[in-house]
């Protein structure tokens, strides 16, 4: 079996996120930028499912400009196997991501696609699912715990007051949630080793698929500052406020 | 005319100012000079340093204890020995890689950077580059892996800074040597396996290196207690009472100081980044306290004397950071010139122990607690000035090679 993980280069979680001056974005001019950390547990569980023989290739694909190539290479140098780069200037929406791995998968074939559930810049939550549906592939969303078994594999997901279990049939799509693992630290001689290791790169246009946006930003701006707050004197004024003025009670 | 032109320049992309926008925690843009291969490396050093080192430390150095299971730790990770070909366990990397690890480990204390730069340039790079072929394959995979720790005894008692005035000697005894003397301020001795001791030696009264193991009879090493720098780290000293060394425990290719010196050449280069990852530490501690910090209605950092002094902090940091990076880049290019050594070594650890001392008075009173890093990091550059070399005879090298004059005696 194969397995698919798409990794997104994303503005470090370190890094303190500021809006651009003309409100277009953020900036990611000059700011450190690493691999989308759901998508690391991604690659890690993919490694561990090869480690335990389970699968024989685990193949890193990142979409976006030829600096995503780093991306790749920090999954190579965790132990997947070849990378492929789609390289485009155009921002992606979540969309054109999912139709952009649907022609990959449609090339690769492989048993399962392993990602993270949202990546931690525009949190949209929306890639997996957008690309199991439309491969239309079953699903396991929030994974943690994959236990593969014959023909089929075992999501544990947390859901609201606990867990749920799926059995799906693969291939499938798999969403990662934090506790799926740790992800391992790439240790020296495997980031001496994944410079040697093959990255393809294509085009949308070579995959055919169109990636224009279908979406516009008006504008982003940055969350309203938090006022100081007030000292209330009675329980009755307390009350008031929080009926009229927060508007939380009936 | 009048009504096209602010639509055309409506429309025109913004000159963005973002382009060049200044990052005062990376005035040079040093990140950008580094290959994407150095920069994983970095990355890798980093996260492992942060989330596995950083949280012991405080215990580590208030209670004088170092973790053993660190150099199992490092030696999967690669760090010992990194610059090692790989047929000897090391991992090949480069020297700029090694000084971006070093600066990541001495980031959290200079005392794990220690017990890292011992084993990398005191142990297995006199074995790797004086050492016998089968020297090599026997020593040189365990250490990488930290299955086995090594320690160096160069400096005695009465011997720091002037070595060639050493007492311990090696006599030509049948077989081998016999070894007598004692090693001082060793560090990793006590919990050392492998001991890389230099001593004068028969027929010619030369300095030789050799390679005594933990067990021998007539060695020990009993550990210095009461250290107020470096308490992460373990320190010894190494007792030699007749110690009968095999003949084939004698490194072959190293006669003379040049022996010595070839290794200390390799962790000077390492602490003029690590020290710089320690003041780097203290100026971003320094930065985000003198932030937070209210004092006569507004921060600290309003002030014009604190806003001196981390811009004195970021200056020299910067500008260290890059004589660091080129003296690697002249390693790895096989340019080695021991002098441009001691120039950054020098300059790393005097400014990272001022700009240290200035954190720790930014800090006020909280400055002296260890829950706020930066006391001990003071305390252990203070160390990092003295070995390998201390400021002031880094000085005297420098002076030497430009006035042909040798003034140490």
């Amino acid at each position: 079996m194969k397995i698919l993980v798409p990794v997104k280069r994303v503005v470090d979680f370190n890094v303190k996120v500021r809006v651009k001056s003309d409100q277009s974005g953020v900036e990611t001019a000059n700011v450190k930028m690493s691999m989308n950390p759901f998508d690391e547990i991604a690659v890690e569980e993919a490694v561990r499912i090869k480690e335990a023989g389970a699968a024989e290739e685990v193949v890193a694909v990142s979409l976006g400009v030829p600096q995503a190539a780093e991306t790749i290479r920090t999954a190579l140098a965790m132990g997947a196997d070849r990378g492929i780069l789609v390289k485009t200037e155009e921002a992606l929406e979540p969309l054109a991501v999912a139709k952009l791995l649907k022609a990959i998968v449609e090339r690769e074939a492989p048993g399962l696609v392993i990602l993270g559930k949202q990546a931690i810049d525009d949190d949209s939550n929306q890639t997996g699912q957008m690309l199991a549906a439309l491969l239309g592939w079953p699903q396991g969303t929030f994974a943690s715990k994959v236990v593969l078994q014959d023909g089929f594999v075992e999501v544990t997901r947390e859901v609201d007051g606990g867990l749920e279990t799926l059995k799906l049939k693969r291939p499938a799509v798999i969403t990662t949630d934090l506790r799926l693992n740790e992800p391992r630290y790439a240790s020296l001689p495997s980031i001496m080793k994944a410079k040697k290791k093959p990255i393809e790169e294509l085009t949308p246009g070579a995959l055919g698929v169109d990636v224009a946006p279908r979406l516009e930003v008006l504008k982003v701006t940055e969350p309203p500052k938090r006022t100081a707050g007030v000292r209330v004197n009675s329980v009755a004024e307390l009350v008031d406020k929080l009926r009229n003025e927060a508007k939380v009670l009936p | 005319m009048t009504a096209a032109a602010p639509s055309a320049a409506h429309k025109a992309k913004p000159v963005s100012d973002t382009d060049t926008r200044f990052a005062w925690d990376d005035p040079f843009r040093l990140w950008e000079q580094l290959s994407e291969e150095e920069r994983l490396i970095a990355e890798a050093a980093r996260q492992y340093c942060q989330e596995k080192l950083m949280p012991r430390v405080l215990e580590a150095n208030r209670h004088e204890r170092f973790d053993r299971a660190i150099m199992d730790e490092m030696g999967a990770l690669g760090f010992l020995g990194s610059t090692i070909p790989e047929e000897y366990g090391g991992a090949g990397a480069s020297y700029v890689s090694y000084g971006l690890i070093a600066r990541e480990v001495e980031r959290v204390d200079s005392g794990y950077r220690s017990a890292m730069s011992v084993q990398s340039s005191l142990v297995m790079y006199p074995i790797y580059a004086y050492g016998s072929d089968e020297q090599r394959r026997k020593y040189l995979p365990k250490l990488a892996k930290g299955e086995w720790v090594g320690c160096f005894g160069l400096t005695e008692p009465d011997a720091g800074s002037d070595p060639a005035s050493m007492k311990t000697t090696a006599k030509a005894v049948d077989g081998g040597y016999r070894l007598n003397g004692s090693k001082m301020w060793i560090t990793n001795s006590p919990i050392a396996d492998v001991f890389v001791v230099w001593a004068k030696s028969d027929p010619d009264g030369k300095i030789r290196g050799f390679i005594l193991e933990k067990g021998m009879k007539g060695l020990s090493a009993p550990k210095i207690e009461g250290k107020f720098a470096l308490r992460a780290s373990i320190t010894g000293e190494i007792v030699m009472d007749d110690v009968f060394v095999p003949a084939e425990n004698l490194l072959p290719n190293a006669v003379g100081l040049r022996g010595p010196f070839g290794c200390l050449n390799r962790a000077r280069y390492g602490i003029a980044w690590g020290a710089l990852g320690a003041a780097e530490f203290c100026w971003h501690a320094a930065r985000q306290y003198a932030l937070d910090r209210i004092v006569f209605g507004k921060p600290l950092a309003a002030t014009q004397l604190v806003q001196k002094k981390l811009a004195d902090m970021q200056t020299e940091i910067a500008l260290g950071l890059q004589g660091a990076l080129a003296v690697g880049r002249l390693m790895d290019a096989g340019k080695l010139m021991p002098e441009a050594i001691s120039l950054v070594k020098r300059n790393s650890c005097g400014k990272a122990l001022e700009i240290a001392r200035a954190a720790r008075d930014i800090h006020g009173g909280n400055g002296i607690a260890d829950e706020f890093h930066v006391i001990r990091h003071v305390m252990n550059l203070e160390a990092v000035n003295t070995y390998e070399g201390t400021h002031d005879v880094h000085a005297l090298i420098l002076g030497r090679a430009q006035t042909g004059i040798q003034a140490f005696g």
